[in-house]
């Protein structure tokens, strides 16, 4: 089975992406992740102006196997979060790079994209 | 014509919808001269009036829409589904055992004498050499004894961080060692599902309060290097914590105390044949090693000179419940005991697992992890193991436990207890086999046989309905 792995986005090796517009990041789970967990039913994400930091948990992701940290691929301030899915937690797994989104990030530091995967190196990782 | 139709909870086909009591026949009752105030008051209420053989009737196609230990076998993994003897409710309930807990010591010394009775049989079966009865559950039972453990190396001026548990353990440990203030170390298994010696050397340290492991272990696998085990935790200053839920495979056969545990928990509905909580009252005592004595909690019961007395031990932890424990659960549990006797303890656990060989013997799926004692993980293999389990209801049994322990790929996880004949566990090995052989689409869409059919997961966790108005609100 093969799952979708945008090339303009970075990633974690615990299935989050990130894509960056300008000095605004936008975090979810990747395609892998959401085929993994299986039926998302429950999103829990922090509030606006809460604050990140790279490689830490910042939310909950619950499907009818499993719950799961979400960890932050970078550091920033949440300036928009995704309250869609709060009703429609499915659009994780509909659509895990749009309308599944889950937040939106300044970024503080951006040299931390460095550290991620790139799409090839992801690829790699789920093969 | 009304022909039989099994009961149903679904009302979508009328034919097989189970009509509520006040659907069956209800009456209107006129109430008149109420002493309460009118705004608050009915002028009439509408109430079931069904005849007597209809309300028997009622209840029991209610009974038979459950499956329970009654109704055939239940070989939930890890959870141990006896069937408890009716002759231990019988004793539980005699006059002699209700008493309140507020008399004093030197009424009830029959009620304090059978209290140390069973605690010196549970230290005799597992090798402690003192037992506590107070923890309600099992889980409170191991939360209890890591408490023992926190209090024991602070006395010693010695405390610890970490808790060390391999990943195969009950989430309970996990959740026992957060909530005692540890942080937790998981150890992964060795490629044979045991404790992975190596890796076990590098977790353990000075931080190391405690290693809890389960013995066999929840694939049924007997830890072969307990005595290496127990060395290294003891090397580095820890202690060895002893989870009792798998103690049934060992009963009158092998006792921590001789493997090196230091403290552990007593399981009473998995290994002594009690009923489960259930959310209601269950047991599990905490036995331990002379030197963890003095932490036990407060009260404990020891024997005098004419008789026994409470008395709180010298670094108690104080209280885990109130007063003395579940009582009635410890009376079953000692007339379980005492009815079966050291053989009668033996052979439990030789069937137990005899039972859990001969069936998996059968299975048509792979047992990756063996050998094993009283209960063995199978794998789905290409199936889903929840499919297999919903299968299986269709073919008149419980199914086993599921997708559990993770170690094992789409795990059955099957434990069919000392309890089942022959003729049963062919039962069971017959659904395996059924199961095995049906295409997914047929699984998909079971079970189509029970009185409720598949449950829809996903709307359940994504809109549950909490309450009845919840329901009401629906028309």
């Amino acid at each position: 089975m093969s799952f979708d792995v945008p090339d303009d986005h970075r990633y974690l090796e615990s299935h989050e992406w990130v894509r960056t517009d300008d000095d605004t990041a936008r975090v979810g789970i990747t395609d892998f992740a959401q085929d993994e967990l299986g039926d998302v039913v429950f999103v829990e994400l922090p509030a606006e102006g809460d604050d990140l930091t790279a490689g830490e948990g910042f939310g909950v992701v619950e499907s009818i196997k499993a719950v799961s940290d979400i960890y932050a691929p970078v550091s920033g301030t949440v300036t928009a979060v995704n309250e869609a899915l709060f009703d429609r937690p499915e659009l994780v797994n509909e659509d895990p790079f749009g309308e599944g989104w889950m937040l939106d990030v300044t970024l503080a530091d951006e040299s931390e994209l460095d550290d991620l995967l790139g799409a090839d190196a992801y690829r790699d990782r789920i093969a | 014509m009304t022909t039989y139709s099994q009961a149903s909870w679904t009302d979508e086909d009328a034919e097989r919808y189970e009509p509520l009591l006040s659907e069956k026949a209800s009456e209107r009752v006129d109430i008149e001269d109420s002493p309460l105030p009118e705004e608050l008051t009915r002028d009439s209420l509408e109430l079931p009036a069904p005849a007597e053989p209809e309300l028997a009737r009622h209840y029991t196609r209610l009974s038979q829409m459950n499956y329970g230990v009654e109704s055939g076998p239940f070989p939930l993994g890890s959870c141990t589904m006896k069937y408890n003897p009716s002759f231990t409710e019988d004793v539980a309930a005699l006059p002699a055992a209700a008493v309140h807990p507020d008399r004093p010591d030197r009424t009830v010394q029959g009620t304090l004498g059978l209290s140390h009775r069973l605690q010196e049989y549970l230290g005799r079966i597992g090798g402690m050499d003192a037992v506590t009865l107070q923890p309600p559950a099992g889980a409170a039972g191991e939360f209890t004894g890591i408490r023992i453990a926190k209090a024991h190396h602070r006395h010693n001026d010695d405390e610890r961080s970490e808790v060390v548990i391999p990943d195969s353990a009950h989430g309970t440990n996990f959740a026992t060692a957060a909530m005692a203030g540890y942080d937790v170390v998981e150890l992964p298994s060795g490629e044979d599902g045991r404790v992975d010696i190596d890796a076990l050397d590098a977790a353990v340290g000075e931080e190391t309060a405690a290693l809890m492991l389960t013995n066999p272990n929840t694939l049924g696998l007997f830890e072969r290097d307990i005595e290496r085990i127990a060395d290294i935790v003891h090397d580095a200053g820890g202690l060895l914590y002893y989870d009792g839920a798998n103690l049934n495979a060992l009963l009158g056969r092998a006792r921590p105390g001789d493997m090196g545990f230091d403290v552990m928990h007593y399981n009473v509905h998995k290994t002594f044949a009690t009923p489960h909580g259930g959310g209601g009252p269950g047991a599990g005592p905490v036995g331990v090693t002379e030197g963890l004595a003095p932490f036990l909690p407060d009260p404990h019961v020891r024997r005098t000179d004419g008789g026994y007395e409470y008395y709180r031990p010298d670094h108690s932890i104080g209280k885990v419940h109130g007063y003395y424990g579940n009582w009635p659960v410890l009376v079953k549990t000692f007339a379980y005991i005492a009815r079966l006797g050291d053989s009668g303890l033996a052979d439990a656990s030789a069937k137990a697992v005899l039972n859990a060989n001969y069936l998996a013997e059968q299975v048509p799926y792979e047992v990756p992890f063996g050998p094993f004692h009283h209960e063995f993980v199978a794998s789905a293999g290409e199936q889903d193991a929840a499919d297999v389990a919903k299968g299986m209801l269709d073919h008149g049994v419980h199914p086993p436990t599921t997708k559990w322990p993770e170690i094992v790929d789409e795990a059955l996880m099957t434990e069919p207890t000392e309890g089942e004949s022959r003729r049963s566990l062919d039962q069971l090995a017959a659904a395996f086999e059924a199961v095995h052989s049906e295409d997914d689409g047929t699984l998909a869409s079971a079970p189509r046989r029970t009185a409720a059919g598949r449950i829809d997961q996903v709307s359940a966790a994504r809109s549950p309905r909490l309450s009845w108005q919840a329901l009401d609100s629906d028309d």
